[in-house]
């Protein structure tokens, strides 16, 4: 798939369609089926398809970015959802049938690139080829004569074009040069490093894990399977291979435009957070930023995501606390951030008491339409609304719940008459009929993080940066032959003629090569000029 | 000056640079139209056609498939004669470029004013990003046309710049601003600059295929009348737009690698097929694809020209489509 500027000898014919094999047996159709597959056109085609292989990936949920989006799809498209999936193509970067078509560009790659690493090997190491016999007829060529003998402008030629770093070899009355390899060698380096981009990528993916974790001030976590809300580890994963480090987040702060037409937009969102490498290391301190991700125990920390987590303490019927703590509450509008979470309180007795709730920021009445809107992301006027709940939970039944949804309204549990209000920081409510009390005791934040080891990171990157180079230099540099050929003409005189070949469009190197041989001749009539002047 | 001042002079200077691009486009269609006949295109015209009867004798037979792509390119210096045109009484190329020059200065003046007023790189969202590729399509042009002699694409540049400038201040405008946390960074000068200086080479070099496409309906050499007689021969066209997309791909590549590198400190991986990492490198595979293509036979020509209209136009969904139809981590620019 490399033919770009030369086509190996060994490829010269599958340019066009190739005969196919007659009676050659199996390693006749073996030599086919692989000159087929290492051909230019079977790898452009491998190209396109590649390309259009991503285009569904963009345009339908992905698992493994929003995976919550593709369990929505399929609810949203019952008939269409279940054929997209046995087609993988809410995998499509996972999907068999695209790994086949990268995998056959990757072997169509190495096919072309590495029989080519090995001629180009030769022709460096081996002679540059003899002059062709009519000069004239090359793309560049000049003619002129002088006074000086043969041998004597024959080595002029090999001191000049060894002087301009050319590899010169000398033929019969002529001199063979020829320069500029390392067009190729940027040309094979690419295509190389495309071929370890892969492998690092995938032995990324192999050895590496990534996490989510979500902390709310004053919480901490180690760094073991137990405290991730969402572990992906890939294939050679083992546990043992999470770095013993563990963390604990002090304080979140965000900042907000105050002001002008963009109120409330983010400004900067940094965590403090203490962290320790191994249990017995010393606790150390970090500001972790967007942009500024935390190396601890090779892996990264990353601030993703943040959100308010209102504290609660709830009292049962009989006075107890059945619930005392803050609970992390998710955006549903990140403008103002305006969220919404549920409390449940399992402990709670006689009945187990849960609360859906809805909280505000910064609280303002919209007088107009009788609602409670925020009017700022920060915490000026934390305000709740709350709905009360009674009955079962639901909980010991044994079917795991989200901590973000209360489960079996209408069923096991019951709204509470009366147990609708608004609450501000510090308020108490006492639910109806001697059911208990909810305290909104303060507000704290919760930050998301994600856990990050890719093992193949720096190898890739290693990668991508012999690519970028090796395609910079197979742009820039052109080989270039370059033959000069001199023999007696009429009078006594000799006669020069040059002859240049440059891959790609000629350079203007041949005329300074031309006008240097020149330089201690008098301009003669006969004249050198470029070839396309006849 | 204040920041509101500084952000004032902005958007004129943005009004200005569209004025003067007006009436540049409008300077270089007159020099297309009736600037004298270039005896130089008439000339690479003939000796683009005489060329490839010169065939080589391969001298390690690897050389007989570039052989007619050399030797086409051999007509290359006789481009230059169309510079040597004698001024005629009213040289609308002369005047064009004068504007267009000027146009330029004041599109520069516009990204700077903002970025000071902004205080900081003026790319944080679609409307700075937008004018900023205009900026690099009418530079990369400027450049090719003191390189290449390419003042035929002058109207056709300013064309796209000034619908590029009009769609920017009449749809994406936004007021001058600070920056989401996720764009504070370094890379966005890195990332987010070559990401547009490819895009404005890029978009050179689609409007001289564009025009390949049109020049080379007509087989070469045949003279007839119309709009297109005007422009240089099909395969001087064709030539730009490689030499063109030469220099943007690597550019583009190595904005993807920025990318990458700056998605692995900001999101914490440095590639996860987000909308936009999909697209670019959809953009990329194409490009890569058009590049191979124009080298091999039975591609060359007017198929490999297809293949560069079908990535220029994967970029483009890049910056709009993906933008405004997908949900993704680049969407902030909505």
């Amino acid at each position: 798939m490399t033919e770009t500027r030369q086509a190996p000898a060994a490829e010269a014919v599958p340019q066009g369609r190739e005969p196919r094999p007659r009676g050659l047996g199996v390693t006749g159709w073996l030599r086919w089926g692989w000159r087929q597959l290492t051909s230019m056109r079977t790898a452009l085609i491998l190209l396109f398809l590649v390309a259009l292989g991503s285009v569904p990936g963009s345009i339908l949920p992905q698992r493994g970015q929003a995976p919550e989006r593709v369990v929505e799809y399929l609810d949203e498209h019952r008939t269409l959802g279940p054929w997209l999936d046995r087609l993988s193509l809410f995998d499509v970067f996972a999907a068999p049938w695209f790994a086949a078509i990268y995998i056959l560009l990757f072997v169509s790659l190495a096919g072309c690139v590495i029989p080519r690493t090995r001629q180009h090997w030769r022709a460096m190491r081996s002679q540059p080829p003899a002059a062709p016999r009519v000069l004239s007829r090359l793309p560049q060529s000049a003619r002129y004569e002088t006074d000086r003998d043969a041998a004597e402008v024959l080595a002029e030629a090999r001191r000049l074009l060894r002087g301009r770093r050319f590899r010169v070899a000398d033929g019969d009355g002529s001199v063979a040069a020829e320069k500029g390899y390392l067009g190729e060698i940027g040309n094979l380096a690419f295509h190389l490093a495309l071929l370890v981009l892969l492998f690092a990528v995938a032995a990324g993916a192999l050895f590496g894990y990534r996490g989510n974790i979500v902390l709310t001030e004053g919480s901490g976590f180690a760094n073991s399977l137990a405290y991730y809300d969402q572990f992906t580890p890939g294939r050679q994963f083992s546990p043992d291979r999470l770095a013993p480090f563990s963390l604990r987040l002090e304080d979140f702060r965000a900042d907000y435009v105050k002001d002008g037409e963009r109120r409330g937009q983010p400004l900067d969102y940094s965590a403090t957070v203490h962290y320790r490498e191994r249990p017995d290391a010393p606790e150390k301190t970090y500001d972790l930023r967007v942009n500024h991700p935390l190396a601890v125990g090779g892996a990264k920390i990353y601030l993703l995501n943040h959100g308010y987590a209102p504290r609660f303490t709830v009292r049962d019927g009989q006075g107890n606390v059945a619930y005392r703590g803050a609970m992390p509450f998710l955006p549903i509008e990140t403008r103002t951030y305006t969220s919404e979470g549920v409390i449940k309180a399992p402990d709670a007795r006689p009945e187990q008491l849960a609360f859906q709730a809805v909280f505000w920021p910064t609280a303002v009445a919209d007088t107009r339409n009788k609602q409670v809107l925020s009017a700022f992301p920060a915490p000026l006027n934390p305000t709740v609304s709350l709905m009360t709940f009674k009955g079962d939970l639901g909980l010991d039944s044994g079917t795991p719940q989200s901590v973000y949804r209360i489960e079996g309204i209408g069923k096991t549990l019951q709204p509470v008459r009366g147990g609708a209000r608004l609450l501000r920081q510090g308020e108490t409510f006492t639910l109806p009929n001697g059911a208990g009390s909810i305290t909104f005791d303060g507000t704290q934040e919760w930050i998301s993080l994600s856990v990050n080891h890719d093992p193949g990171r720096l190898p890739a990157l290693a990668a991508a940066v012999a690519a970028i180079l090796g395609v910079i230099v197979s742009f820039m540099v052109r080989r270039r032959r370059l033959w000069v050929r001199a023999t007696p003409g009429k009078g006594g005189r000799t006669v020069v003629e040059v002859g240049g070949l440059t891959l790609g469009n000629p350079t203007a190197e041949f005329e300074d090569v031309v006008a240097a041989l020149r330089r201690d001749e008098p301009r003669a009539p006969t004249g050198s000029d470029d070839d396309t002047e006849e | 000056m204040a920041d509101s001042d500084l952000a004032n002079l902005s958007d004129q200077l943005a009004l200005g640079a569209v004025l003067l691009y007006v009436v540049a486009m409008v300077g270089y269609a007159l020099d297309l139209g009736f600037g004298r006949r270039r005896a130089g295109s008439a000339e690479t015209e003939r000796a683009e056609r005489e060329a490839p009867a010169k065939v080589l004798v391969g001298t390690a037979g690897a050389e007989t498939t570039e052989t007619t792509e050399t030797a086409k390119a051999a007509g290359a210096p006789a481009e230059g004669s169309e510079d040597d045109e004698p001024a005629t009484e009213r040289d609308w190329g002369r005047f064009a470029v004068l504007i267009n020059v000027l146009g330029w200065g004041a599109h520069l003046g516009m990204l700077v004013t903002r970025g000071w007023a902004a205080e900081r790189w003026p790319w944080g969202n679609m409307y700075e990003f937008l004018s900023a590729i205009a900026f690099a399509a009418v530079t990369a042009f400027l450049v090719v046309m003191a390189r290449y002699k390419a003042r035929f694409l002058g109207a056709f540049v300013m064309l796209a710049a000034v619908v590029a400038l009009g769609v920017a201040t009449i749809w994406l405008y936004t007021p001058v601003g600070p920056l989401v946390p996720a764009l504070k960074s370094y890379w966005i000068a890195i990332h987010v600059s070559a990401a547009i200086v490819a895009t404005g080479a890029f978009t050179v070099a689609g409007v001289s295929t564009v025009l390949y496409m049109l020049r080379s309906r007509r087989p070469a050499g045949e003279t007839g009348g119309g709009t297109l007689a005007l422009l240089p021969g099909a395969d001087t066209l064709d030539r730009l737009a490689y030499k063109v997309t030469m220099f943007a791909f690597p550019i583009w590549t190595f904005a993807i690698i920025a990318g990458a590198i700056w998605a692995d400190e900001a999101w914490g991986r440095y590639w996860g097929w987000d909308p936009k990492e999909i697209w670019s490198f959809v953009t990329w595979v194409i490009y890569a694809g058009y590049l191979h293509a124009r080298a091999t036979a039975g591609w060359k020509g007017r198929r490999a020209a297809v293949i560069s209209l079908l990535a220029f136009a994967a970029l483009l969904f890049n910056f709009f489509g993906v933008n405004y139809m997908f949900s993704g981590l680049h969407s902030y620019a909505g």
